[in-house]
């Protein structure tokens, strides 16, 4: 073979399969979901059978499940709001340099970097029917009554607060390094310069600096709204959806459905009310892609 | 005029100081928890007289000899570092060649499949996992550690693509033009040339491939249903739970030995994380 021939084989050659494992791993499976939704498969069921919509018709007409799709919007819009000023407040006060930032740096860190499952092991624990540190707090000060304390995981409305805020509290250190990094990256002329003419802390941040970190602040939302629409390790571990299938949410619902219930149909029919999301947040983040590019 | 203007800067310290502490506080607290619960004794930690910030009686090991001795946590830690020892294997052997096709070989379209993959970031395992059960069922891996060890790479290895282009992108093309007019091809270059001067890029794909194993959740809690096949993420927050009896002692110190050496590591290799999620947005 000529060089020039070899040269044409090269470049398939070592990227074909690492794409050939993902879309095995990947692509099979997302339309495998498809099929599934509109078949009537169940853990070692063998034959398939085309149902049609009839799952989603059963999904639709079950009211946990149209409360798992409420919930989980509460859940990612109530935490990434949280996530988003909470982030924007700590880069800002993180940016310069102050003795001890680094290890500042990593305790704030460590909420994202330990495994999900274990930290929310750990709030389970501060948030203990019995002995929750909150509670004994509480009590000392006597803001709650000392023999009913709330029960933090097994009312509904407390429940779903401590899921969303144990999310926020997962979620709060990605969102502060991505926006750290905006920040490193805005040129530092500009903020000084309008520093000089006498411009104020508030007016600077609003009107010159928050418009550069947009693509920046972007980019942590959309993963953001993705890491928590798509998750359901926090609620799992926390409460399993419960009191009363309160605080399940939908990828929740489709590991109890499709898993434990053996009914992979539903469950999966359950999975695909998170793809028109998914899609969205796809387009809007190849918009910011392309911008980025073009600017 | 400039008394005002030192009040203002004290003013402004001060609330620096008090919005890290706050954070500091609010971020890090439960891991001060689990090692205030770590080392309290039994009767010191159910006793809801004792206040709980503070060791009452004095520190125990207990705990963690019991996680040690009498739990499969140990036999998780293995797990955990076989499969992410074979997942990082897998990743690097796919990943490398393919990252480096991609930004060198293909031309323009090399940067189109760029994107296609970094899409695939967005796809879920909750979205997934379904399906990946019964094809887990069909490879007959269902209940073994290999399950993961199989589909973990279907997102490590779209990841670190995307991190290792962003990183080939960054060597000069000249480097590789003098190679290969010395004589070697393009594939020698990229064994003897690429790779040695991408050993910190590489090693970045390591860690994070590691991490990622490490953090995973969904897909061990779907595919392995033995205690002593999981791995910690799973094994810990589900097995260490004795009926509903939470021994939450060894509970807290398996979590605090799970994370740290985690966190550490994740910290030295943070900014090259952050450029593989920024990129395009920040330059």
């Amino acid at each position: 073979m000529s060089a020039l021939g070899r040269q044409r084989w090269l470049g398939p050659a070592m990227f074909l399969p690492a794409i050939l494992y993902v879309v095995a791993l990947v692509g099979v499976p997302f339309v495998l979901a498809f099929l599934y939704s509109v078949g009537d498969v169940k853990v070692g069921s063998v034959g398939y059978h085309f149902v049609g919509l009839a799952n989603f018709k059963s999904v639709l007409q079950s009211p946990t499940f149209l409360r798992s799709l409420r919930n989980s919007f509460v859940f990612t819009i109530a935490s990434q709001v949280l996530v988003l000023l909470g982030a924007n407040i700590l880069a800002m006060a993180l940016k310069n340099v102050f003795p001890g930032r680094r290890f500042v740096r990593f305790l704030i860190l460590l909420p994202w970097v330990a495994p999900v499952s274990i930290g929310s092991i750990g709030w389970k624990w501060i948030l203990d029917s019995l002995y929750s540190v909150i509670n004994w707090v509480l009590i000392r000060f006597h803001l709650v009554n000392e023999f009913s304390p709330p029960m933090y995981l097994g009312e509904p409305k407390l429940a779903m607060i401590s899921v969303i805020l144990v999310h926020t509290w997962h979620m709060l250190p990605f969102a502060t390094v991505i926006i750290l990094a905006g920040w490193t990256a805005i040129p530092k002329d500009i903020p000084e310069a309008a520093s000089v003419d006498g411009a104020r802390f508030f007016r600077r941040l609003f009107q010159i600096e928050l418009p550069m970190m947009l693509p920046i602040i972007n980019v942590a939302v959309l993963f953001g709204v993705i890491f928590t629409f798509t998750d359901m390790t926090v609620v799992y571990i926390l409460t399993r959806g419960g009191p009363y299938d309160t605080t399940q949410v939908l990828p929740s619902q489709a590991f109890f459905t499709g898993i434990l219930g053996s009914d992979l149909a539903e469950g999966a029919a359950i999975s695909l009310f998170l793809v028109p999301l998914l899609v969205v947040v796809a387009w809007l983040m190849l918009r910011t892609a392309h911008k980025a590019e073009v600017t | 005029m400039a008394v005002g203007l030192k009040a203002r800067q004290g003013f402004g310290r001060a609330v620096h100081v008090l919005v890290l502490l706050f954070f500091s506080v609010a971020l890090g607290f439960p891991f001060y928890w689990m090692v205030i619960t770590s080392f309290k004794q039994n009767p010191d930690l159910y006793n809801l007289k004792n206040n709980p910030f503070i060791f009452n009686m004095k520190p125990t090991l207990e705990h963690v000899t019991f996680l040690f001795r009498e739990t499969l946590f140990l036999r998780w830690l293995g797990n955990t570092l076989f499969a992410g020892i074979c997942v990082v294997t897998i990743t690097l052997l796919l990943a490398v060649p393919a990252a480096y096709a991609l930004t060198r070989i293909t031309g323009r379209w090399g940067g189109h499949v760029g994107i296609a993959i970094f899409l695939t970031y967005l796809v879920p395992p909750t979205l997934l996992f379904i399906p990946l059960s019964r094809i887990v069922a069909l490879l007959g891996l269902q209940d073994t550690l290999w399950s993961i060890i199989v589909v973990y790479p279907s997102f490590t290895i779209p990841f670190s693509i995307w991190l290792l282009m962003g990183f080939f992108k960054s060597i000069p093309r000249e480097l590789e033009d003098a190679a290969m007019v010395d004589g070697l091809t393009r594939f020698q270059a990229f064994l003897k040339l690429v790779i040695p001067i991408s050993v910190s890029g590489i090693l970045t794909v390591v860690i994070f491939t590691f991490t990622l194993v490490t953090q995973e959740f969904v897909y061990a809690l779907t595919f392995i249903s033995s205690a002593s096949h999981q791995t910690v993420g799973v094994g810990v927050p589900i097995y260490l739970v004795r009926g509903d009896v939470y021994y939450w002692g060894s509970l807290m110190a398996a979590c605090l030995i799970s994370a740290l050496p985690i966190g550490i590591l994740y910290n030295l290799f943070l900014d090259r994380f952050i450029a593989g999620f920024t990129v395009g947005s920040v330059k």
